[in-house]
Order: C-alpha cells, then sequence, then structure tokens
C-alpha cells in the first residue's frame, strides 16, 4: 500500500499526522506530506485509511 | 437581545440573531436543507446563506466570485476607508489571493502543531488553576468560571502580555461579535472608542523597543516581501488573532461541556477510557461547531439558481455543513467514537483556520482535566443556559452541579 498527500489540496488540517504520524508529517507551514516515500507496512494500513477518511480536504489518497 | 423583528420565514428573511436562530439553529437548517438549500433575506442590506455540506463548501472553495473583504456579517459593510481587496482590514482572513498567501504564510509558522504543543503544560496548569479556584462551589458556571479563561488567556500569554490584562481583550470580543445587529452608529462609536488600540500600541513600542521571545515580537520580525511588517498590519494581525482564537475556543469548550453534563453515559466512557478523547474533541467540534463565516459577493452571478449581486451577503454556517445527513450518518447524534469525520468546523480551503492546532488543544486539554477533576456533573438549571448571538455559537452560561 502506498499514500500521497496532494500538496495541491492539503490546507495543513493535520488530522493525517495527528492520527498516522508513522505515516505522515508536517512541514514549518503545517502543510503535510508523506513519510518514507508512502510505503505503508502492513501493520499501518488501518491508519493510512484512517487518515484518508478524515481529511477534510480529501487530500490524501491510496494506491494498492 | 435582538433588535430586529422576529422571523417569519427563514427561507426569504432569515436572520442569524433572531431568538429561536440563538435558542438551536439545527431544526431551521434541517428544515432548510430539505425545502431550500439557499436561503435569502433582506436583511443587512441583503444576504444569502447555503446550508447543505455542497453548497457550503462550495462557496468556501470559490475566492473568485465571493471575497473575504468581510467577514463578519453586520448592518456596516466595508468602508471607503478600510484597506480593499485583497488585502481587507485584517489579513489574512479578510484577504484574498494572491496576498492572502503571503499574508498567511507570515503567520503559519507559530500555529503549526509542533510550537503549539509547547503551550499545552501552560494550558494544563491553567486548567489546573481556574478548577481550582471554583472548587468547593455548589454550583460552578462550566463558560463563566473555566472555559471563558483558557483561549482568553493562553493567547495573552502567547503574545507575551501580563495575565492581569486579559479583562481588555474580552471586553472588546465582546462588542465585535455580539452587538452585531446594533445600528451601523452604534456600532461605528464603540468600535472608535479604542481602548484596544491604545494598549496594543503601547504592547507593539515595548517589544520594538525591547524584543523578546513571544508572538508580538515574532510578528514584528516577519517580513513580507523583503520588508518588516508596518506596525499597523502587526496591530491588525493581534486584532484578528482575538477575534478568531478566543471567542470560538471558548464556545467549543462550552458546548461540550454542556453536552456532557446532558449525557452520562458518555461521560462514563470518557471518564472509564481516556484513549476516546481523539475522536470524542472531533466529534464535539462537528456536533457543536462554533464558527459560522461571511463572505461578500465579488461581482454579479448565477449561484445555483440564486441572481446574487455584487455586494451581497453570504453567511456560510459551517455548522450546518456539519450536520448535513447527506455527509455524515447520524448527523443529529453524537457518537464520540465517530472514526471517520471529515467536519468542516475549521472551514475548508485557503482559509482553514489558522489556530486549528491551537484550538483542538486547548480543548483536548480542557476538558481532559475537567473530567479528571468531576467526572460527573449534571445541569444545576437548564433553563438558565444562554447562547451567544451572531456568528460565533456557544453557551455563555452553564451552570453545573458536581455530583
Amino acid at each position: 500500500m502506498q499514500v500521497h498527500v496532494d500538496a495541491e489540496k492539503c490546507q495543513g488540517h493535520n488530522r493525517c499526522y495527528a492520527l498516522a504520524p508513522e505515516l505522515f508529517d508536517v512541514d514549518d507551514l503545517g502543510n503535510a506530506h508523506e513519510l518514507n516515500d508512502g510505503k505503508v507496512p502492513p501493520e499501518l494500513e488501518d491508519k493510512a485509511r484512517l487518515a484518508v477518511a478524515n481529511c477534510p480536504e480529501y487530500a490524501i489518497s491510496i494506491s494498492e | 437581545m435582538s433588535h430586529h423583528p422576529p422571523v417569519r420565514d427563514f427561507a426569504t428573511d432569515f436572520d442569524h440573531t433572531d431568538p429561536r436562530w440563538v435558542a438551536d439553529p439545527y431544526p431551521i437548517w434541517d428544515e432548510l436543507r430539505r425545502e431550500c438549500p439557499v436561503a435569502h433575506t433582506d436583511r443587512y442590506g441583503g444576504a444569502w446563506m447555503p446550508v447543505t455540506y455542497e453548497g457550503v463548501a462550495a462557496v468556501a472553495y470559490d475566492t473568485e466570485h465571493f471575497t473575504s473583504r468581510n467577514v463578519v456579517v453586520s448592518e456596516l459593510r466595508p468602508g471607503d476607508d478600510d484597506l480593499p481587496a485583497p488585502i481587507g482590514v485584517a489579513p489574512p482572513i479578510t484577504s484574498d489571493p494572491p496576498f492572502h498567501a503571503m499574508a498567511r504564510r507570515l503567520l503559519l509558522p507559530a500555529f503549526g502543531p509542533k510550537p503549539i504543543a509547547a503551550f499545552e503544560p501552560f494550558t494544563r496548569e491553567l486548567c489546573n488553576e481556574l478548577l481550582d479556584a471554583a472548587a468547593g462551589k455548589d454550583v460552578i458556571d462550566a463558560a463563566v468560571d473555566y472555559a471563558q479563561d483558557i483561549p482568553l488567556r493562553v493567547i495573552v500569554r502567547m503574545l507575551g502580555f501580563p495575565q492581569e490584562d486579559a479583562d481588555i481583550f474580552r471586553r472588546f470580543i465582546r462588542l465585535i461579535l455580539e452587538d452585531v445587529d446594533a445600528s451601523a452608529e452604534e456600532r461605528q462609536a464603540t468600535i472608535n472608542e479604542g481602548e484596544l488600540d491604545t494598549y496594543l500600541h503601547a504592547r507593539i513600542e515595548e517589544h520594538l523597543a525591547q524584543p523578546r521571545d513571544d508572538l508580538t515580537s515574532f510578528l514584528l520580525e516577519a517580513e513580507l516581501d523583503g520588508n518588516k511588517l508596518h506596525p499597523d498590519h502587526v496591530q491588525g494581525t493581534m486584532v484578528l488573532l482575538m477575534v478568531a482564537g478566543i471567542d470560538t475556543t471558548w464556545s467549543a469548550i462550552g458546548a461540550s461541556l454542556w453536552h456532557l453534563a446532558q449525557h452520562p453515559d458518555d461521560r462514563k466512557r470518557l471518564a472509564a477510557d481516556p484513549a476516546l478523547m481523539d475522536t470524542a474533541v472531533e466529534e464535539f467540534l462537528r456536533a457543536y461547531a462554533p464558527v459560522t463565516m461571511a463572505r461578500l459577493v465579488s461581482a454579479d452571478f448565477d449561484f445555483n439558481g440564486c441572481p446574487m449581486k455584487e455586494g451581497d451577503w453570504l453567511l456560510l454556517p459551517f455548522p450546518a455543513a456539519n450536520r448535513d445527513p447527506e455527509v455524515f450518518p447520524d448527523a443529529d447524534e453524537v457518537h464520540l467514537d465517530r472514526v471517520e469525520n471529515r467536519h468542516s468546523a475549521f472551514g475548508l480551503g485557503i482559509h482553514r483556520c489558522l489556530g486549528s492546532n491551537l484550538a483542538r488543544m486547548e480543548l483536548r486539554v480542557a476538558l481532559e482535566e475537567w473530567i479528571k477533576r468531576y467526572p460527573d456533573f449534571e445541569l444545576a438549571d437548564a433553563g438558565a443556559v444562554t447562547w451567544s448571538a451572531g456568528q460565533v455559537r456557544g453557551p455563555r452560561t452553564i451552570p453545573v452541579r458536581i455530583l
């Protein structure tokens, strides 16, 4: 599984970073990006889905 | 108290200061959502209001047809002396692209989740200080004795001002946000009194003479296009932080405690399972979102069949969007364990609340410390609970009895 944050859509709500800090980090402006090139280890797949389902801007996508 | 005649039909004559709206706006939005998803009123010189998630989001994302030049609906539109778009009177909340992004970028580094986490210990200490001060009373006013002081004193601390000056800001907030249905003349007269301007000017001079490690000096050091901000811009930003940061979070904390006072099962679950707080905070924000924003129509155009005219107000009720059953199952029910929650309590698009990380931290800490101290409490007098009028909705008096 891969996650990706669309930088154009992200407005810095920081829901993904709060829910899955293993998968996402934020820059100095509070905008999010995926860690480890977006690779999601199997044990974190639920957290990745949770991040997607809680992004108010629909900025996170998953590919499998 | 409303200065306006009562509303007969919210679809064609809505007024967000009407006593029915102030007491309970949710049934009004539910009815409009079914029958007339974009309401209109001739009041305030003409205003529109979408009530579905889709309609609210469409306006929030459309910065071309809607300007943020003024975001508080009142009888007083921006005058010729006010800074025009794209800057507006209080950047960046009153700014439009492209200026908006520059003004916002200046502030963002101070409000990210990491710098905000540094204020958590102070916030926790403050909550306990307030709980200590109220200890022993039979009845505690959860709004006045607790919720109100938390965001107020955290902002005062962030700006580097003495804690004892918090009253000046309390008076100012009330004036700006709650007397919106006063006449233009009354409003202008009070705003010109200038207590806050004089106070802020003095603090800015002090910080210019002697920079410190606080938000005031951070703002005075910040650069826009290679130039330091003009002190007037810094002062406008401070006013914005107070208007946007105090009444709002106070409302969210108060509404959450008001809910818990009436729901013993939710109290028990939170006390027994502190990890539930993460989803609970988001659910309180969804269900009791305090902030309704506003826009002005930039030029005549047709929006979903509504003939909008340049200068019409657009009321943007994020709290109504958050109760849209098309997006949120059981939208009118509070589920503390709602795991999918794309609520819009902090807005959508480029004007996402700058202080959302601060607000979330304050709300979480305030609820954690209250529940730790008082896991069981109830409304002492449900009829005595009062709600603010205007675009920030929250309980202003919540007498609770500790059980």
